[in-house]
């Protein structure tokens, strides 16, 4: 049995290791399982299930058919030579997770969750969305498989990210919008795992982040590590070597996971992931638990989180729905205090203005959440030298950011 | 022997069962809960589960969700029940246990909890959000405090699970009568019976039932199985519908149909 240290204690600083979680679902102090009985069998099940799926030939190689045939895999290593321009230093290279089918990188994850879905003999899935990237990656993937889907979503993030709603429903997906709380991606994630307490015997709920209890940050990161997998490939092939630095956005944390994880014992590779800076780093103004929160316990496990002195969830703020969560994966955590990742933050304006100058350079339009690492890795980019390559995951497109882009900078859409 | 030990072993000797409302502290603020507090007591409850708020409560259902988050609106603070517990206990014939979820422990600390919820008067923890895996710190530090720990255990929990959790469970077993979340239900499970009497052939731990109890109804069903059964939703939708001025009496007036309910029953049995 794991036992949790006392606060006071601090976390043995030490190189991260890829060997983990253990089986307790623990990286280093961080994970675990803070749920109700009733969801421990299916945590059980789906933890068995999965490490028989991953010695499955065949499980491998129907998921891997269908990211190359269905997403689009592996998707482009793109060098990105005005934005490079304009940082003035290092060449920035991007990943393209936007032009994968659905036009992010959550797809990668819903597959293989659904594909783990029919291997339980489960016949429903539900969802959580922030951004609705998410919701829309699980809408396709259950469309894809003739699943029933209902996707749980914020009323204020339905209202920010209308043609994901739409797009959701076109794929046959039941909308369920949260009315609790802040109306956001916490809220969304607690009516999921409340519906999860009763349809738990025929229902998987595909978390879409590398949050929640053992075995999900493990699940997540995995199938969202084809990402690095590929850009060690692509780097080596097209830079002759591993990147200087990789940048991701992290909100609970999925792609800066899938994108770190493969690069963990890499010591010459820096990987800095950027949170969400909101407006100021006061409570309520930002989405940032790892730079402003401490260890606690949210969503069934243990992680940084943004909380008050009774152990409450504090509302957060960030421009992008994607990055509005008051909690991070377990993973980051362990990466945090171990100090093998940095992790920054970036304010609204800062990423709204990174927004803009990929758009205009480069003629790619980035989803909000990923503007947060765009704006950082321009700045990161401009303090290395014009030989040193720095690569950012480019973790989604910023179609379904049109109309609140509009809104924001106050014009008619 | 806590006073929890102490209460189930007189119940068992005079051959009744536990009547444990549940009701969430600061909903609608706290004067009320302790008025409540004590109206229930009169009203002939045997334990009180005492409902610390908490922002994402994970296996609630709308009725609790909502009390507890008026009760955040009104700016309930942990230290507001710790204060009510060493304001209430003395007074109160039956014991008060706090239904709080582990971000709140671990937040404050394990041994703090443990120590202050102790010294305000509260005889044990029910941490609806702590599987046993997890469960082996806290349990540790409630023995050493001959502070209670009660674990739960759902339809979902296979019978060797069930076993091992009533091993590392003090005071009572939480048995959850449904797959769902917390919230009033016309219909129980009709295996439930089977499965709580498998259980208590198993276990020296009385086993209390909780979740979907809505009335006298359901609970005289139960009675003649259990060693005690537990109402929230119902007793706290009442609560809110009441009033600040009328929760108290209309509260009282529901507990007394279900300890009637409740011996009825169990003298049948």
């Amino acid at each position: 049995m794991s036992t949790l240290p006392q606060q006071s204690e601090p976390m043995e600083n030490g190189s991260a290791t890829a060997s983990v979680p253990d089986m307790n679902g623990r990286f280093g102090d961080f994970g675990g399982r803070f749920v109700p009985e009733t969801l421990m069998r299916a945590l059980d099940q789906l933890a068995e299930e999965y490490e028989a799926a991953k010695k499955d030939p065949e499980f491998q190689r129907e998921l891997n058919q269908l990211l190359k045939t269905f997403v689009g895999r592996p998707s482009p290593f793109y060098f990105a030579k005005r934005l490079t321009e304009a940082a003035g230093g290092a060449q920035i290279w991007l990943k393209r997770e936007d032009l994968n089918h659905t036009g992010a990188h959550k797809i990668n994850n819903t597959l293989g969750q659904a594909l783990l879905t029919l291997r339980m003999g489960k016949t429903r899935v539900i969802a959580e969305t922030g951004a609705g990237q998410h919701g829309v990656a699980s809408a396709t993937a259950c469309a894809h498989f003739g699943l029933p889907c209902t996707v749980f979503m914020g009323a204020e993030d339905i209202r920010r990210q209308k043609p994901n709603v739409f797009s959701m429903q076109l794929m046959g997906a039941h909308i369920e919008s949260v009315e609790s709380g802040s109306r956001t991606l916490r809220d969304a994630v607690n009516e999921a795992m409340r519906d999860w307490m009763s349809s738990v015997e025929d229902t998987h709920y595909i978390i879409g982040s590398v949050i929640g209890p053992h075995p999900f940050p493990m699940i997540v990161r995995d199938f969202q590590s084809v990402i690095g997998r590929e850009t060690r490939d692509q780097s080596r092939e097209l830079l002759g070597r591993l990147p200087d630095c990789v940048v991701a956005c992290v909100g609970g944390g999925s792609n800066a996971a899938g994108m770190f994880y493969p690069f963990v014992e890499d010591e010459g590779v820096r990987l800095v992931g950027v949170e969400a800076g909101g407006r100021g780093s006061q409570a309520g103004d930002h989405a940032a638990p790892m730079a402003f929160g401490q260890p606690g316990i949210l969503h069934g496990s243990y992680s940084y989180v943004v909380q008050d002195d009774d152990g409450q969830t504090c509302d957060v703020h960030s421009m992008s729905a994607g990055l509005d969560y008051p909690g991070v994966g377990p993973e980051h955590s362990y990466w945090k205090d171990t100090g093998r990742v940095d992790y920054i933050q970036c304010g609204d304006t800062e990423a709204m203005s990174a927004f803009d100058t990929l758009s205009r350079t480069e003629g790619i339009i980035p989803a909000l959440e990923t503007s947060h690492a765009i704006a950082k890795a321009l700045q990161i980019a401009s303090e290395m030298s014009a030989d040193q390559h720095l690569v950012v995951c480019l973790s989604g497109r910023g179609d379904k950011d049109a109309m609140e882009i509009a809104r924001l900078k106050g014009q008619e859409f | 022997m806590s006073a929890i030990d102490d209460l189930f072993a007189r119940l068992k000797s005079e051959n009744r069962k536990a009547l444990m409302p549940f009701i969430t502290a600061g909903d609608p603020d706290i004067a009320v809960t302790s008025e409540i507090l004590q109206a229930i007591d009169q009203a002939g409850a045997d334990l009180c589960e005492l409902g610390i708020p908490y922002s994402d409560p994970i296996a609630d259902g709308p009725v609790i969700q909502d009390s507890y988050q008026r009760a955040l609106d009104n700016g309930f603070r942990l230290n507001q029940a710790l204060d009510l517990g060493a304001q209430q206990t003395a007074a109160l014939t039956m014991p008060l246990v706090t239904m709080v979820s582990y971000s709140i422990i671990w937040r404050v600390g394990l041994q703090k909890y443990v120590e202050q919820a102790k010294q305000a008067g509260f005889h044990g923890a029910i941490v609806p959000d702590l599987p046993v895996e997890e469960a082996a710190a806290l349990s540790k530090l409630c023995q050493a405090a001959d502070f209670s720990l009660v674990q739960l255990v759902t339809p979902t929990t296979s019978r060797e699970r069930q076993l091992q959790i009533a091993e590392s469970s003090s005071g009572f077993l939480y048995y959850v009568s449904v797959t769902g979340i917390t919230g009033e239900r016309t219909k129980l499970p009709t295996d439930l019976v089977d499965h709580v009497a498998w259980l208590r052939s198993q276990t020296e731990l009385p086993i209390c039932i909780g979740f979907g109890i809505s009335g006298p109804e359901t609970a005289a069903q139960l009675a003649p199985v259990a060693d005690g059964l537990i109402v929230g939703s119902a007793v706290v939708r009442r609560i809110h519908e009441a009033g600040p001025a009328n929760a108290p009496a209309e509260v009282a007036a529901f507990v007394q149909q279900l300890r009637q309910a409740i011996d009825q029953a169990s003298t049948r049995s």
